[in-house]
């Protein structure tokens, strides 16, 4: 009888070491986090830059900026055999004072070479009016006569106009309406964010740039003179922002994260 | 043998020891070493705020409890934190005013008046910055608090002062006791026992919560005024004070300038945080209960609603930290229609909570 016990507790034993070591040395998973950084061409915006530094925009804009806040979602790995990792979840950034700068995903990352997105805003089928508390209570919802749901980015400022004045600018994205009232019929113009393809052999940071002056710029040369506020009911200046946003991101550095 | 049969009486004597010197423990030990804990005391969310904000912030160092909210409510209505005993914290915050005061700045107990307009009392568990004041400088509930008690515009007291005035009471030591387990008070005490009471200061049954709960329809005007509200063309007011339906605060919580004066006298946040940036900017009041809270503004400038809309439709004038979402400075703003104007204050008179002025639980004890 006692050799039966003890057969029963050895083996017990031996298969629990192989659950946990096995799994740690074939298929480690990995921290992944990201940095997001912002530029103007290659000058990094600090703190200090927000209501003090001009910029001149492609269109020969001077202008400053103030707030610069936006919201990121779904990160997406994609393995070189087309499986998929999707981490549900959503990031709103304020560039100006730093805060959620550094995204760490709630989810570890299985070693491998992925195609690594994420969504700039909420697709459609995340953009849910109300669903987000944490979202609404950071003020960053979008009426119901315009469709609801929320904001993808709040972009502030000031700029010269063509009399020489201050004036201020408010380029807002959201989804695209064309009939704000009673009756809106949203068109998501959240797109994806292919930073390319990433190796996690280890913790990772990744920083993910966005350079502030091509949301100005490519493909449509944004005069501010003409469009600087209400855009959030102007469907086709939305529509504009979100071309113009696909060149706004790329990849920087990666680390490993050292313990 | 005879040392074994003694064990039951030995052990008899050693238990009686221990149960007399267990009593006399109780005599000289306060509630705090007894391991005392007052009564946790749940806030009552109003059920919209539950669906849609995230929750209140209550630190985990002052949990709300029931012996603390009531000591709280005692200290807030009682003028003994003053210097000379006749200004409450009520003074200046009246529950029928939705805790503000009509008078636009309200005199200390030397009678020098203050510079800036009281701030009204509602909701500020949700204030998720944690920046009070209308420049900010205080952290949180409880460090605000301790201010004006020794504002010498205001209780114009000194803490030592102020404790040794609610030691030297007949009530107070036991209720501190109750609600802290200790009875030797401090001002830390005193601080989180207000902010507790300040936290149980919800209102949320204003007609337009009762619309979104499906008890009544908004009128015509007041309908038209929300899409004033909502109108990026017209009011855009709920880049600053929440996007409705959801964000039931009316108050982004954040500092802006609001495009009051070219010359700019008040620093408000800039003089709180020495950033030039900051110059003229002040916390986004709440729209809630405006039906209570005249006179409007930082320095209670405007006495009327109907000023406040004017301001916003065609009184902005430029200063170099104007807020961006001030549109059309150049031409005064963006000059609402007379019924625009008219339909928006009737929105926002929608939004005032006559229960909760009239909460039994919130007035003078």
């Amino acid at each position: 009888m006692k050799k039966i016990v003890l057969l029963v507790a050895i083996t017990a034993t031996l298969f629990a070491c192989k659950d946990v070591d096995e799994d740690e040395v074939i298929n480690p998973d990995y921290n992944v986090s990201f940095t997001f950084t912002q530029n103007w061409d290659g000058t990094k915006l600090e703190n200090s830059d927000f209501e003090t530094t001009e910029f001149t925009n492609a269109n020969g804009d001077v202008l400053t900026i103030s707030k610069l806040d936006y919201l990121i979602s779904n990160v997406t790995f994609t393995s070189e055999t087309g499986e998929t990792i999707f981490v549900e979840g959503h990031n709103l950034i304020n560039s100006r004072e730093g805060l959620n700068i550094n995204y760490n995903l709630d989810q570890k990352i299985p070693e491998g070479e992925y195609t690594v997105s994420f969504t700039f805003g909420l697709n459609s089928d995340y953009n849910i009016d109300g669903a987000y508390p944490d979202l609404t209570s950071a003020n960053w919802g979008v009426p119901t006569m315009l469709g609801g749901g929320y904001h993808y980015m709040r972009l502030e400022g000031t700029f010269i106009d063509e009399t020489g004045a201050n004036q201020g600018y408010q380029y807002h994205t959201i989804h695209a309406v064309d009939n704000p009232g009673d009756n809106p019929q949203p068109e998501d113009t959240s797109f994806e964010v292919n930073l390319g393809s990433i190796s996690v052999f280890n913790d990772k940071f990744i920083e993910v740039e966005m350079n502030v002056a091509e949301w100005f710029r490519n493909p449509n040369q944004w005069d501010l003179n003409e469009l600087n506020n209400n855009l959030m009911m102007n469907a086709e200046a939305q529509r504009m922002m979100s071309e113009n946003g696909k060149s706004v991101f790329s990849l920087g550095p990666i680390a490993d994260i050292l313990e | 043998m005879k040392f074994l049969k003694n064990i039951p009486f030995i052990f008899f004597i050693g238990l009686c020891c221990l149960l007399v010197s267990s009593c006399a423990k109780n005599e000289s030990t306060t509630p705090e070493e007894e391991g005392y804990e007052p009564t946790p005391l749940t806030l009552e969310v109003p059920r919209l705020f539950e669906e849609k904000i995230s929750p209140p912030i209550i630190p985990g160092n002052n949990p709300q409890t029931v012996e603390g909210v009531a000591l709280g409510k005692k200290l807030f209505f009682d003028p003994i934190l003053s210097a000379d005993n006749t200004l409450a914290c009520a003074g200046c915050h009246a529950p029928n005013e939705a805790f503000t005061d009509s008078r636009q700045f309200s005199p200390g107990i030397d009678g020098i008046n203050g510079n800036r307009n009281s701030m009204p009392l509602f909701n500020l568990a949700w204030n998720y910055q944690e920046n009070f004041f209308w420049d900010g400088r205080a952290s949180s509930i409880e460090n605000q608090a301790l201010q004006p008690v020794v504002d010498p515009v205001e209780m114009h007291n000194t803490w030592p002062n102020a404790v040794a005035s609610l030691q030297s009471d007949a009530e107070y030591p036991q209720l501190f006791s109750e609600a802290f387990g200790s009875s030797n008070i401090d001002s830390t005490m005193v601080s989180k026992a207000i902010a507790q009471f300040v936290r149980t200061l919800i209102s949320g049954n204003s007609r337009y919560d009762q619309f979104l709960r499906g008890e009544i329809e908004l009128t015509e005007a007041e309908s038209n005024g929300l899409n004033v509200y909502v109108d990026e063309t017209r009011g855009d007011c709920f880049h600053c004070h929440g996007t409705p339906p959801n964000n039931l605060l009316w108050t982004d919580n954040d500092f802006h300038n609001n495009g009051l004066d070219e010359i700019i006298t008040d620093l408000g946040r800039g003089g709180a945080t020495g950033d030039p940036r900051e110059f003229g900017a002040f916390k986004t009041p709440s729209l809630r209960n405006l039906a209570y809270t005249a006179p409007y503004m930082h320095d209670g400038r405007f006495e009327t609603l109907e000023e406040v809309i004017d301001h916003y439709s065609e009184g902005l004038v430029y200063s170099e930290t104007i807020d961006p979402l001030m549109k059309a400075v150049g031409e005064g703003g963006v000059h609402l229609s007379e019924q625009d104007k008219q339909d928006l204050k009737a929105f926002l008179l929608a939004l005032s909570d006559e229960s909760f002025i009239n909460n039994p639980d919130f007035q003078k004890p």
